[in-house]
């Protein structure tokens, strides 16, 4: 009876996954808003249900490593997937870089030139919010820009620390921050500001914020997940992602070391 | 060996600065409000009320969204404090000490209001017929029969501002030593991994709280006051 019933559980699950899947994503903050341009389009070319939960990489992954029921992990990193992938939580073969992210110096004035940007930043008032570089890599990123341009302890008494770059915006879209270094995708659409002014950071100044996806091996539709991976490599998947500011990792697609 | 860093420490020492300030704050601003709450027949007595109790059923994120908004340029204590020449005061400590004032208002209010309210009309006619003034009344009278609820209120207006996070993480900007308190860093400590540092800066956390009450509850009992009712 046991195996029975256990045997209509798998078929149910196999039939399951082949038509509507429901799929949990843990996706780091960064990237929710291209994320659900991204499942609607996923949703309506294969049936399957996609669940988004938002947050800093660091809380997601801490979740995870308790059992939280996701299906697959959108790192703001690359440390946390592969950590995840040594310790057995997620799939090796699943490891996919599905972005690299840019550096805004945003200001909410709509107004602002670039070299006038660079004046106010050097030499006057007001706070720079920028993400708290231990917890986030846009901060670390951030902190990068800062020391290449060799203002770091110049503006260091300037700096507040948002606990991700949603925050960091939160502070100088509410202009109690004159400048915040967040995400291009937060305020970016088709390489153009939404709102406010600002320049896209040079890429010299920063590494690349890579950000790996994995799909976890707690999950029951492993093969749902890996369709959506695979979705992300196709070009409408990649329209999508760029118009919120996100460079494409060029290829190879899969993170560096999966070869290992 | 002390199992803090240097950053564990100005968290902890910035936190008791903190909650020092707003509880001495609260207790100066409390104490009339409440004997105003405890005597009043207006008709703003209820609407009074219910505007202290607010913060106890509001989230956090609430009172911290629209904090960040009202200290900025665009909010109203931001213009004031502008033209104050004060300047803005979100990422400081003073901000921290405004949004922690009412985010702890009823934690301290309602303690004293309620040991104002047990003491009853009858200590203050029987004042009045020996000749006492309405101050006299109040110094002598009130403030002594009322002194187990001032010390509810103070010990709870501390360990609630203690124990503050939401409020503190929207409009701080974790600045160490100015606004990163000791709830920020064990945040910090758990989004970084750094689970050690977690543990160590949250039990001391859980000792002290169990500890603060504790204390509270058994010299309490042995006054017998009212101070511990909320929402009567």
């Amino acid at each position: 009876m046991r195996r029975l019933l256990l045997a209509i559980f798998t078929c149910a699950l196999v039939v399951q996954d082949a038509r509507g899947a429901e799929l949990r994503l843990a996706v780091a903050a960064n990237f929710n808003a291209p994320m659900r341009e991204l499942a609607a389009a996923f949703e309506q070319d294969t049936g399957h249900v996609l669940k988004i939960a938002p947050g800093a990489s660091g809380k997601l992954y801490a979740q995870i490593r308790q059992g939280a029921p996701y299906d697959l992990f959108f790192s703001a990193d690359q440390n946390k997937p592969a950590a995840l992938v040594r310790d057995g939580l997620a799939l090796g073969d699943s490891r996919y870089t599905y972005a690299s992210g840019r550096l805004v110096l945003w200001t909410r004035r709509p107004d602002y030139h670039a070299d006038e940007i660079r004046r106010a930043l050097s030499q006057s008032e007001g706070r720079i919010a920028v993400a708290n570089a231990r917890i986030a890599p846009y901060g670390a990123a951030a902190e990068q820009v800062l020391g290449a341009l060799g203002l770091a302890d110049q503006l260091r008494p300037r700096l507040v620390y948002g606990e991700s770059v949603s925050q960091a915006y939160q502070f100088a879209a509410s202009g109690n921050a004159r400048f915040g270094l967040v995400a291009a995708s937060v305020v970016m659409r088709d390489g153009a500001f939404v709102t406010g002014s600002g320049i896209l950071v040079p890429q010299t100044l920063h590494g690349p914020v890579l950000q790996d996806a994995v799909v976890l091996t707690r999950s029951q539709f492993p093969q749902a997940a890996m369709a959506f991976l695979a979705y992300l490599h196709t070009n409408p998947a990649q329209q999508i992602i760029s118009r919120y500011g996100y460079m494409m990792p060029t290829p190879p697609v899969m993170s560096r070391d999966t070869v290992l | 060996m002390i199992p803090f860093s240097d950053a564990d420490l100005g968290a902890i020492w910035l936190t008791i600065r903190l909650a020092t300030t707003v509880t001495l704050l609260l207790m100066l601003l409390g104490t009339p409000l409440a004997w105003w709450l405890a005597r009043t027949h207006s008709a703003w007595r209820g609407p009074v009320n219910a505007l202290v109790a607010l913060p106890l059923v509001l989230p956090p994120t609430v009172i911290g969204f629209y904090f960040l908004l009202a200290l900025g340029p665009d909010g109203p204590i931001g213009a004031l404090t502008n033209t104050l020449g004060l300047g803005y005061l979100a990422f400081t400590f003073w901000g921290l000490v405004v949004a922690s004032t009412v985010y702890s208002l009823p934690f301290v209010v309602q303690p004293i209001q309620n040991a104002f309210e047990a003491i009853g009309d009858r200590p203050f006619e029987v004042a009045a017929t020996l000749g006492a003034g309405s101050l006299d009344r109040f110094i002598s009278v009130a403030l002594p029969l009322a002194r187990p609820g001032f010390v509810s209120a103070a010990v709870l207006g501390f360990a609630h501002t203690v124990g503050e996070f939401g409020v503190v993480l929207m409009i701080g900007g974790n600045i160490p030593d100015e606004t990163r308190v000791v709830s920020v860093q064990i945040y910090d400590h758990v989004e970084a991994l750094d689970y050690v540092g977690a543990h160590w800066l949250s039990g001391t956390m859980v000792v002290f709280s169990f500890v603060v009450l504790c204390l509270l509850y058994v010299t309490q009992r042995r006054s017998r006051s009212s101070g511990l009712n909320f929402g009567r």
